[in-house]
């Protein structure tokens, strides 16, 4: 003990009233000072924040690039099949989540155990209530057979139904019309039910040169977006891509929530047990922090996918 | 901050329960009504970028969209993320990563239209392999 006093000065060890020398028990031998460390783990934890925000940038860039190279797309899927409403709840809630997350880093810096554990239990219920909207939301688009990849496509005649109003369930019993058969090797639970009455049929491409090589599909003159007949083929086809896209960074997105609900509960068991104080609160603020970060990513995510109209 | 965060001896007793400077042992705590305002603005934002995407801009939408959105990631990172009274390393780091982010994305959409056609089978070729 007398060593490190010698040896790093003042900084390392305090004297107390009857002048002993004592240190920090959170202090780690390899810091000069408790403030040195802090700002250690916090620089960090900003770096590791710094990957976060690239890792997500491999997925903003195939959004951009995407969705400039297929407008029409974006137009056409996110207003049909992405709930505004349940998007901006998800952001109001999410916002709601960092702000008792913020308080709460507060209530641990002044030493308010008993605010900390309500600020914390508060912002769990908000990542709770995050993932159920995020789950209601993930259930409506496996029911509708909209999920990554080929699975879209194997099913064409799924992303033609229009509206989100449920037609009434005819008897299973009753035949199907000859013409509205519905196609051969998909395992389609909702056989039989009248919903493959509003289905519409696809157009096919003409045969030939198409004037498609040559320019662009012409943008929609109406202001609403595309139905999907009005995509032209080639955009058919990439309707699954923004799917693809969408699942894969809400997805990543929901992973960082399912991460930050198991750290800030962490942080609650650990803050149970009086382990926090204005003297070390390193643990509830760099969880606050990446628990910001991921209401952050989710600012951005939500204007992207859910406010094309 | 000169002191160090650990001297409980320099801590008062009482806290004042609406700190706004400087803790005496380096802590700074964000006042509540701060945090309370930037979560009004934030939501005050969120209203405002949902009914701005209602209005037809057509392609301005979308930066009206941005910028709404790198206006509200501001607010979080500087009160919320304390980077207002943080080190200036700290934010260097992070607008850093986020410069990256837009460079990588700003070049890759520099030629985005000019390979499109190579990736694309025009239509006529999808009917046919219909």
């Amino acid at each position: 003990m007398s060593t490190a006093t010698d040896t790093h000065g003042p900084a390392v060890a305090e004297h107390d009233a009857s002048g002993h020398v004592h240190h920090s028990p959170h202090l780690a031998h390899h810091f000069d000072s408790p403030e040195q460390q802090f700002m250690s783990a916090k620089l960090g934890m900003w770096v590791f924040l710094g990957t976060e925000i690239l890792m997500f940038g491999g997925l903003f860039c195939a959004y951009s690039v995407y969705r400039r190279s297929h407008p029409l797309v974006f137009e056409f899927a996110a207003d049909e099949y992405l709930s505004t409403p349940l998007g901006a709840l998800n952001t109001i809630i999410l916002i709601s989540s960092s702000l008792t997350m913020a308080w709460g880093v507060r209530c641990a810096q002044l030493t308010q155990k008993a605010g900390l554990i309500v600020c914390l239990i508060l912002t769990l219920m908000g990542a709770c209530g995050f993932m159920v909207v995020k789950t209601i939301e993930y259930t409506r688009k496996w029911d509708e057979h909209v999920f990554v990849g080929e699975m879209f496509e194997k099913n064409p005649n799924r992303y033609i139904i229009t509206g989100t109003t449920v037609p009434p369930k005819a008897p299973t019993s009753s035949p199907l019309p000859a013409t509205l058969t519905p196609p051969p090797n998909v395992a389609d639970g909702n056989a039989g039910t009248s919903d493959v009455a509003i289905i519409r049929p696809i157009t096919a491409g003409p045969a030939g040169i198409s004037p498609d090589y040559l320019v662009p599909p012409a943008p929609v003159a109406e202001e609403r977006s595309p139905t999907y007949e009005q995509l032209s083929a080639a955009d058919k086809k990439e309707v699954s891509t923004f799917f693809s896209i969408y699942f894969l960074m809400t997805g990543l997105h929901g992973i960082h929530v399912l991460v930050g609900m198991g750290l800030i509960t962490w942080i609650l068991i650990r803050a149970t047990k009086n382990e926090f104080s204005s003297e070390y609160f390193t643990p509830v603020d760099l969880v606050g922090l990446y628990w910001h970060l991921v209401d952050l990513i989710w600012i951005f995510l939500f204007p992207l996918l859910y406010l094309i109209h | 901050m000169a002191s160090s965060l650990v001297q409980s001896n320099e801590i008062p007793a009482p806290v004042a329960d609406d700190i706004a400077a400087h803790h005496p042992a380096g802590v700074h705590a964000v006042p509540k009504r701060v945090l309370l305002g930037v979560y009004g603005l934030l939501c005050v934002f969120t209203v405002l970028t949902v009914g701005v995407s209602y209005i037809p801009l057509g392609p301005a939408n979308i930066w009206v969209a941005l910028f709404v959105a790198v206006i509200k990631a501001s607010l979080v990172l500087m009160y919320f993320m304390h980077l207002r009274w943080d080190s200036p390393f700290n934010g260097v780091v992070i607008i850093a990563a986020m410069f990256f982010v837009s460079l990588f994305i700003g070049i890759a959409m520099l030629d985005n239209k000019e390979y499109q056609p190579n990736l694309e089978k025009p239509a006529a070729v999808q009917a046919v392999q219909q």
